[in-house]
């Protein structure tokens, strides 16, 4: 399976990105934010970073990129498209998910292992998980805190489109609901800020509970 | 003269726009000179080589290039004696950072810097451009940044109670620096995506009116892409690639890093750059496709003193010249005066050679990444930098002159009367129950209970508090390589793109140490560096150095200055661990108050396989702990964190360093983690064996039982810093092999316990329950800077 990583100018987890596509068997493909086309990739990862020095609102001027038009018709044809961090943070600015991610509750950036629990495994990315499993992945942002108005949180709720949520105690930006990531409706859209890539090879820091969330591409039969 | 013949040119000023280059009368040039830090015989210097009266942008020219922070005027004829000679280095001393050679075909690229004093007028900043800096030295060699670490030193924070029970009240200053530079330093490295893998935060109120900001970087190249700060042709361009040219931070690093502090701090603040790290991130990639592509004839980066000193150095090294169109430069302000371009310290550019006929090329690629990229000059036969402004030439000199000519001094250097003072001291008798039952707040000796209270008490406390609450705030993760991260072991260790191999580095300084014996104190700490890195399993390869000192024209510090350096090479030399490059950061001082000398030493290393990267966390219950290294308990509380902990005066006699016995115990080391047969390898350094236990308890999530020898009492058992020991922890099934290696090496190696159970418990002496050393440690920070 061909997965694309789209590369802004500051992202800096696309390499990771590629890495933990290729460790679990995929194949990476680089895509450059100024391209129009996905070069027919089956799925794509935005990745973390500092897309253009975010020093607009995170994500802001990521998402006026050319190349988000073309994931934009992607995700609306149902294709896997996955946020992470700061990928997460363009695809809401972008409407593709609901709601805004902001500055942490302590102002500070963060960077630790989170736990976490897996609430919602029908999605491409999260099929390979167990419902309710419980897995420790690295979250690293300054603007994390997830925020929505009640009435949109109720909605994700009753939809099940609160995918991963932050164990009781681990909330590491003060998001509301122990929100660290959501899907579209259709659910092949999914954003979260902590980091799956940074949890895929044995040899690293970060562990291994990330590697599922790109194998389970293959497991969802995309 | 004409301006030079330039591709692409940008339309020219109008001549009536520009500001006008004042004329300089003798007097007046002399009067100038001396206004912007120059001596009246380095003055005359300046006429000699031009025999002439220097305008008004040379004199501003050699003032920057002539600077301590450029010229090195003060350290340069003693750190000669630090010549580079192994055949693993690739560049020495003198070029933008250290290069060796890891084996693979891949070499290593890693420096350490200081920004001690921008940080200090504006920490967040200072930290920032501290970070940008060290990392454009690294990508610079061609080399990609794969990692940074920072040693930090500030004054006490406050908010902790010490162990004669001083309550120490909140310092405002000291929170807002630590405050701003961790930011500035997360700010940074966050931003433009390189993890940091440790470094050290001291607070020790010699710090208090002059933090250090030390900022280390690695980076990662094919060993035949090597790239060099040299011009290669006449003919070739000149490209200033990245941000355009402002007046912030003109003699910023220059002149802020050599002078000392005194009132007037808000003053200065324009002195200090402004960093952009979104702007570094792309440049580092633009350079990058520039290095593959092989467009690149010589590149040299631009921080301290900007066009002049990135121009002067590529054509003096090449015994070139240089002619460069002022006018082809982008400005922030139109208005900037031709001294002001030269000398502006305007961050993320970087200048770079091309060949004519790869222009385009090089400008299409910069334009990818979004670089701003002008061709402003071209490398020319002769030796004379030309710059031209308006169609005038505004300085005429030879590049040798500012680049590679500046001044040297043999300052006088006098061995401080107070050393003898010190060395009266008594340090070495503490009685631990006397000093328990004070802390207590009573008089009598106290029992186990008060001892434990005592051993948490000084494990919360600041210095010897887990640095969590930093390291936190910084990425340790980005570029999918870091092995060890801060705070899991003796030195960081991140693998190296597409390969098994990896490097780690440990920084390491103390200044206490340095202030009693500048020579056995830095004996020390390159010994402590080293042995951390081999703590991991790594063999060490070579030594960056940043030698914080104060004001060199003070013959006591000049003194402690050349001691260390003398020192430094004698040490680095018995290792084998050249030193491959470094700063020198001088007139640490305010208000006439010198820090400790305070060198800051790194020391790389390599591993062959990072699966065998050891950390520094107990693991297994059953395991057997032993002593690697010095038998004998030796005095070892000269200068000991203990000895800040209990308020008590600087002073005593360090206990000497056995360097070939460190060479013994890190050659065990590397054999026994190649062979698989340690869990845990933690050295015993600052704060003694109680800290050395506790963190290796509290990183493993599991207690120790041990058995020390209690010769020399009890408070030299748990606090003592003698060096030349390993804490290592191994499964019985590999213990025989290991004393064999021990044995071959003729390491003493002693049986001290077991590792079990939910308790640190050092017989006879202390008991502590596993979860109060884990909270002492893991919280004594953050709960200090909470109060």
């Amino acid at each position: 399976m061909r997965i694309g990583v789209v590369t802004f100018p500051g992202s800096l987890d696309d390499a990771d990105a590629r890495h933990a596509v290729r460790i679990v068997g995929h194949e990476p493909v680089a895509l450059w934010h100024a391209d129009g086309d996905l070069d027919g990739v089956d799925a794509v990862v935005l990745p973390g970073g500092f897309s253009y020095g975010d020093y607009l609102r995170c994500g802001a001027v990521a998402h006026q990129a050319p190349i988000m038009g073309a994931v934009g018709a992607f995700a609306a044809r149902g294709g896997p498209v996955l946020g992470i961090c700061n990928g997460f943070q363009v695809l809401c600015e972008a409407g593709l998910l609901p709601g805004a991610l902001l500055r942490n509750e302590g102002l500070r950036f963060v960077c630790r292992d989170v736990g976490l629990t897996v609430e919602r495994t029908e999605t491409p990315w999260t099929a390979g998980y167990r419902q309710d499993q419980r897995i420790v992945i690295p979250a690293k942002h300054g603007e994390g805190r997830y925020v929505a108005d009640e009435a949109t949180l109720d909605a994700l709720e009753a939809e099940g489109r609160i995918v991963v949520r932050y164990l009781p105690g681990q909330n590491p930006n003060g998001s509301l609901r122990d929100i660290a990531g959501v899907s579209n409706a259709a659910g092949n859209v999914v954003g979260l800020m902590p980091h799956p890539e940074h949890a895929v090879d044995p040899q690293l820091i970060g562990g291994t509970d990330g590697r599922a969330m790109f194998a389970a591409l293959a497991v969802a039969g995309v | 003269m004409t301006a030079p013949l330039l591709p692409a040119r940008l339309p020219a000023l109008d001549a009536a726009t520009l500001p006008v280059e004042e004329e300089l009368t003798p007097d007046r040039a002399r009067e100038l000179g001396h206004e912007l830090g120059l001596r009246g015989d380095e003055y005359d210097r300046i006429v000699d080589t031009l025999g002439r009266t220097p305008t008004v942008a040379e004199l501003g020219m050699y003032s920057v290039m002539w600077s301590e922070h450029c010229s090195y005027k003060s350290s340069k004829m003693h750190l000669r004696g630090l010549a580079a000679d192994a055949s693993w280095v690739i560049a020495g001393p003198g070029e933008n950072a250290g290069v060796v050679d890891v084996g693979d075909g891949l070499a290593v690229a890693f420096k350490i810097e200081s920004h001690n004093h921008p940080s200090f007028v504006e920490p967040v900043q200072g930290a920032m451009t501290g970070v940008g800096g060290i990392l454009r030295d690294i990508f610079t060699m061609g080399a990609r940044p794969i990692a940074v670490m920072d040693p930090l030193r500030f004054g006490d924070p406050g908010g902790w109670t010490d162990g004669t029970g001083r309550v120490h009240a909140p310092d405002a200053l000291q929170r807002r620096l630590i405050d701003g530079v961790v930011r500035g330093v997360g700010g940074y490295g966050n931003c433009v995506g390189v993890p940091n893998i440790g470094g050290e935060v001291v607070f020790d109120d010699t710090y208090a009116g002059n933090p250090l900001v030390n900022v280390l970087a690695i980076g990662v190249l094919q060993r035949d892409r090597l790239q060099l700060a040299q011009a290669e042709a006449p003919g070739h361009l000149a490209v200033l690639l990245g941000s355009a040219t402002g007046r912030d931070g003109i003699g910023g690093a220059s002149v802020l890093a050599s002078q000392e502090f005194d009132e007037g701090l808000e003053a200065k603040r324009p002195n200090v750059q402004v960093g952009d790290p979104f702007a570094e991130k792309r440049l580092i990639e633009c350079c990058l496709a520039l290095y593959e592509r092989d467009l690149v004839s010589g590149i040299q980066d631009m921080g301290a003193a900007g066009i002049a000193c990135s121009t002067s150095e590529l054509a003096s090294a090449a015994s070139l010249g240089m002619d460069v169109d002022l006018d082809l430069v982008d400005l922030r302000e139109p208005s900037m005066e031709s001294w002001e371009i030269l000398c502006s310290e305007s961050q993320e550019r970087m200048l770079a050679l091309v060949a004519p006929d790869d222009l385009a090329e090089v400008l299409s690629i910069a334009a990818r990444w979004g670089v701003p990229a002008h061709a402003i000059g071209e490398v020319v036969d002769g030796d004379r930098l030309r710059l031209l402004r308006g169609g005038v030439v505004v300085a005429d000199v030879p590049a040798r002159s500012l680049a590679d000519e500046g001044p040297v001094y043999d300052r006088p250097r006098m061995r401080p009367a107070w050393l003898d003072e010190l060395a009266a001291v008594d340090a070495e008798s503490v009685d631990l129950a006397t000093v328990a039952a004070g802390a207590a707040g009573r008089a009598d000796r106290g029992d186990l209970d008060d001892v434990a209270a005592f051993a948490l008490g000084f494990l919360a406390s600041p210095n010897v508090a887990s640095k969590r609450w930093v390291f936190e705030q910084y990425d340790q993760h980005v570029l999918a390589g870091t092995v060890l991260a801060p705070g899991m072991a003796d030195a960081g260790v991140v693998r190296l793109p597409d390969s098994r191999r990896g490097v780690a580095c440990a920084t390491d300084g103390n200044g206490r140490w340095c202030a009693l014996d500048p020579a056995e104190g830095t004996r020390r700490i390159v010994a402590e560096a080293f042995r951390n890195v081999a703590c991991v399993g790594a063999r060490p390869l070579a030594t960056t150095n940043c030698l914080n000192f104060g004001n060199p024209e003070r013959p006591e510090i000049m003194w402690q200055l050349a001691t260390s350096i003398a020192a430094l090479g004698e040490a680095t030399r018995a290792l084998d661990i050249p030193v491959t490059g470094g700063n020198v950061s001088l007139y640490n001082e305010t208000k006439g108050a010198a820090i400790h000398p305070s060198p800051v030493v790194g020391v790389l290393g390599v591993l062959e396989d990072v699966g065998d990267a050891i950390d520094a966390g107990f693991e297994d219950t059953g395991d057997l702990v032993f002593v690697l290294g010095d038998a004998v308990p030796r005095p070892g509380l000269a200068g000991a964190e203990l000895g800040r902990y209990l308020d008590a005066p600087l002073g005593g006699v360090l206990a000497p360093v056995d360097l070939e016995l460190e060479a013994a115990i890190a050659e065990v080391l590397h054999l026994a983690a190649k062979e698989g047969l340690l869990a845990s390898a933690h050295d015993v350094s600052a704060g003694g064996m109680l800290v050395t236990l506790a963190e290796s308890c509290a990183l493993g999530m599991v207690g120790v039982e041990v058995s020390l020898d209690l010769e020399l009492g009890a408070a030299q058992a748990l606090f003592g810093e003698a060096p030349g020991r390993v804490v290592v922890s191994v499964a019985t099934e590999h213990v025989r092999q290991l004393a064999q290696l021990c044995a071959d090496a003729e390491v003493p190696l002693t049986d001290v316990g077991t590792v079990g159970g939910d308790r640190l418990i050092v017989r006879d002496v202390v008991d502590l329950a596993l979860a109060d050393v884990e909270s002492a440690l893991d919280g004594g920070l953050e709960d200090a800077l909470a109060r």
